[in-house]
């Protein structure tokens, strides 16, 4: 589904990523994992376009993305969500998922004035997905307040409904579990899982909780300074001495 | 009571200073030199009572504050507005059902002078409304929102001028042409934000003003257009044969083939209904841009709009097209400005760059901040204040522009979140076990 190749990105002198390759296939949940300043977050902003890669190519659904401008390649079923939360915090909760089915509902300025037939279906079928993961999410509560009001773990849980109101084919986790505590990760650890398996959803995932990264990965990318240092399922990541030295330290 | 002694001396001898060369002394001409003389003693009785009023009030502030806050605790949501949310919404239903209503009978209850007042008003509740989108809801802040009105008031001017357009032909054109201007703005602004966008919008300001002035082949220059036609009331002629005429308000019509309005409904001349005619449209227009403003924040372009003003790298990776967004809200809002310019000119009956200085742009946006960003109603509260205010103050002469200077200080003191800030909407939601 998304394929990265040779994915290189430098600042000035600096390589921030150099010859990644990646691979994420249909259904499947793909961790990257490395000490910081790695260079994670920068594949994610290249993949999602927020970056022009200084070189490689990478591929969403057999097409070429990576000349295009960000907005456009969530509009073909790829989106993120991004290590400080970041929501529209004075908007409420519904608005928020409102905003994002942009590409769903009919943005014409007449069909709105005069709220024609088109215009009023898809607002309300709109509507319906953003309450349909409000309660998935046991956010149906607090569906009027502003987001800005919510507490960590809320805004957390908002921006992965966020993401999915929009249908999409894959979907970018950047640090899902920071800042959550034992019993919110397990509960995030589960409703990733059914993302996976309920919505046909491929995720990819950078995290630094190594408990959630082993339990639902089927595969871990690991890289380290820029350059990947290893790939395999979580079984063999965890035994890889390089990887341990790395990253994971000595047991 | 001791320890609030000095501050409370203090405080009453800053009065008396403040006061005692303002008011205590007065200049009078004699001949050819000013002499000083001391005020009369009502005004020196006055100055005395504000000095111990400020003393004593000093003086037994801590017992004045305690006694409200222990008033305030008996009754908890007494002296503030704590009513719950529905309240709240009836409440605005009810404010503006009641301001709507006293708008439409203003005409007949009031006089000259106020009917043309509510008309500057209403002109700047809609360039107020029109400013919103752009500052308001997408966060751009634009210090040359003037340039649009001048567009629009300009385009009536010119097209009547050389081609004889009438004003209803004349207001959707200018509209367009300003909505074409601001999506002309929008262009290179679209990767400035916060100050460089404000410096930039402020400079296109200046530059069509400027544009004015010196074409002065075409547009007159500084001397302006004068004899700009009133707008004109459509009817439909029975005798002698049935057609479409033009009603003037004057006393005689100017333009061949019109009709005055007294004559065809056979009134008795009245210089008054020219006045109303002109409030009433004012009026039509504001309702428009507000029930097309309503719509609009609640369509999904108003959504994006208050998006990409809240986290613009968010709203792009949702999907949204930062350029697009930007420009329909420049493109938007202009266009609101174009209405307000052409009926400006309309009314005025001559116009010159003079009108569309940066005071302008800056009293617009003032009215924006001081109703609260993104509110309607604290809009159309705050415009009314903003002209009202300094048009009942003209007493104080050269006082004027202080007291308005004041009121807005003390304003973004006490409520920076402007007169009526925005609510956000409350939307009833269908859960699956209800349905």
């Amino acid at each position: 589904m998304l394929r990265v190749k040779d994915l290189t990105m430098r600042f000035g002198g600096l390589v921030a990523v150099d010859q990644v390759n990646l691979e994420l296939k249909e259904q499947e949940i793909v961790s990257v994992i490395g000490p910081n300043g790695a260079g994670k977050t920068t594949i994610f902003n290249c993949i999602s376009g927020f970056y022009k890669p200084s070189g490689g190519e990478i591929s969403f659904r057999n097409a070429p993305i990576h000349n295009l401008p960000d907005y456009k390649i969530s509009k073909l079923g790829m989106v993120r969500t991004f290590q400080h939360v970041r929501l529209f915090g004075n908007m409420t909760v519904i608005e928020n998922l409102l905003v994002a089915q942009h590409r769903h509902v009919n943005t014409g300025l007449l069909a709105g004035l005069f709220a024609t037939k088109d215009y009023r279906r898809r607002e309300e079928e709109a509507m319906e997905r953003a309450t349909y993961w409000l309660e998935k999410l046991d956010l149906i509560k607090v569906a009027n307040r502003e987001a800005g009001n919510l507490s960590y773990g809320q805004q957390r849980r908002l921006e992965i409904a966020r993401c999915m109101v929009t249908e999409p084919h894959a979907l970018l986790l950047d640090e899902p579990a920071a800042g959550l505590n034992p019993r919110e990760t397990r509960d995030l650890n589960e409703l990733i899982m059914r993302l996976k398996l309920d919505y046909n959803v491929a995720i990819l995932l950078i995290e630094h909780d190594m408990g959630l990264v082993m339990d639902i990965s089927d595969r871990i990318y690991v890289v380290n300074q820029g350059r990947p240092l290893a790939t395999g399922t979580p079984e063999e990541i965890r035994n890889n001495p390089e990887v341990i030295k790395a990253y994971l330290g000595e047991a | 009571m001791r320890s609030t002694l000095p501050s409370a001396a203090f405080a009453a001898v800053i009065m008396f200073i403040l006061t005692f060369p303002l008011l205590g002394l007065k200049l009078e001409r004699e001949g050819v030199t000013l002499t000083v003389n001391g005020a009369d003693t009502d005004t020196w009785i006055m100055i005395g009572l504000g000095v111990a009023a400020v003393f004593f009030f000093q003086l037994f502030r801590p017992s004045i504050v305690s006694a409200r806050q222990r008033v305030l605790g008996l009754y908890p949501s007494h002296g503030r507005f704590n009513f719950d949310d529905g309240f709240k919404q009836r409440f605005e239903k009810v404010a503006l059902f009641a301001l709507l209503g006293l708008a439409l009978i203003w005409p007949f209850i009031s006089d000259r002078g106020n009917i043309d007042l509510a008309t500057l008003v209403l002109i700047y509740v809609m360039l107020g409304l029109g400013l919103n989108i752009v500052v308001g809801l997408a966060g751009l802040l634009d210090l040359g929102y003037v340039a649009f009105y001048a567009v629009g008031a300009y385009s009536y001017a010119l097209l009547s001028q050389y081609w004889g357009v009438s004003f209803w032909v004349a207001l959707p054109i200018g509209g367009l042409l300003a909505a074409f201007f601001g999506f002309l703005l929008g262009f290179p602004v679209l990767r400035l934000r916060g100050d460089y966008l404000a410096i930039v919008t402020l400079g296109f300001g200046e530059i069509i003003r400027e544009l004015l002035n010196i074409h002065t082949d075409l547009t007159g220059g500084p001397n302006g257009i004068g004899g700009i036609p009133k707008p004109t009331l459509p009817a439909i002629q029975l005798e002698p044969e049935p057609a479409l005429v033009a009603l003037e308000f004057g006393r005689r019509a100017k333009e061949e083939g019109n009709l005055t309005f007294h004559e065809f409904f056979g009134l008795e001349y009245s210089s008054e209904t020219k006045v109303m005619f002109l409030y009433l449209i004012a009026l039509a227009l504001v309702l428009l841009t507000l029930f097309v403003i309503r719509r609009l924040t609640k369509m999904p372009v108003g959504r994006a709009w208050e998006a990409l003003r809240e986290d613009e790298i968010a709203s792009r990776s949702l999907g949204l097209n930062k350029t697009r967004i930007k420009l329909s809200a420049f493109t938007i809002g202009a266009s609101f400005a174009g209405f307000a310019g052409c009926f400006f000119a309309a009314r005025q009956g001559f116009i010159s760059p003079e009108s569309f200085t940066f005071i302008e742009s800056a009293i617009i946006l003032a009215i924006v901040v001081l109703g609260g960003m993104g509110s309607q109603i604290g809009v159309i509260c705050a415009a009314i204040v903003m002209i009202v205010l300094p048009e009942m103050a003209r007493e104080f002469a050269e006082y004027r522009m202080l007291i308005f200077g004041a009121m807005m200080v003390l304003m973004m003191i006490w409520r920076p979140e402007g007169l009526l800030p925005v609510k956000r909407s409350h939307i009833q939601i269908k859960t699956s076990q209800e349905s």
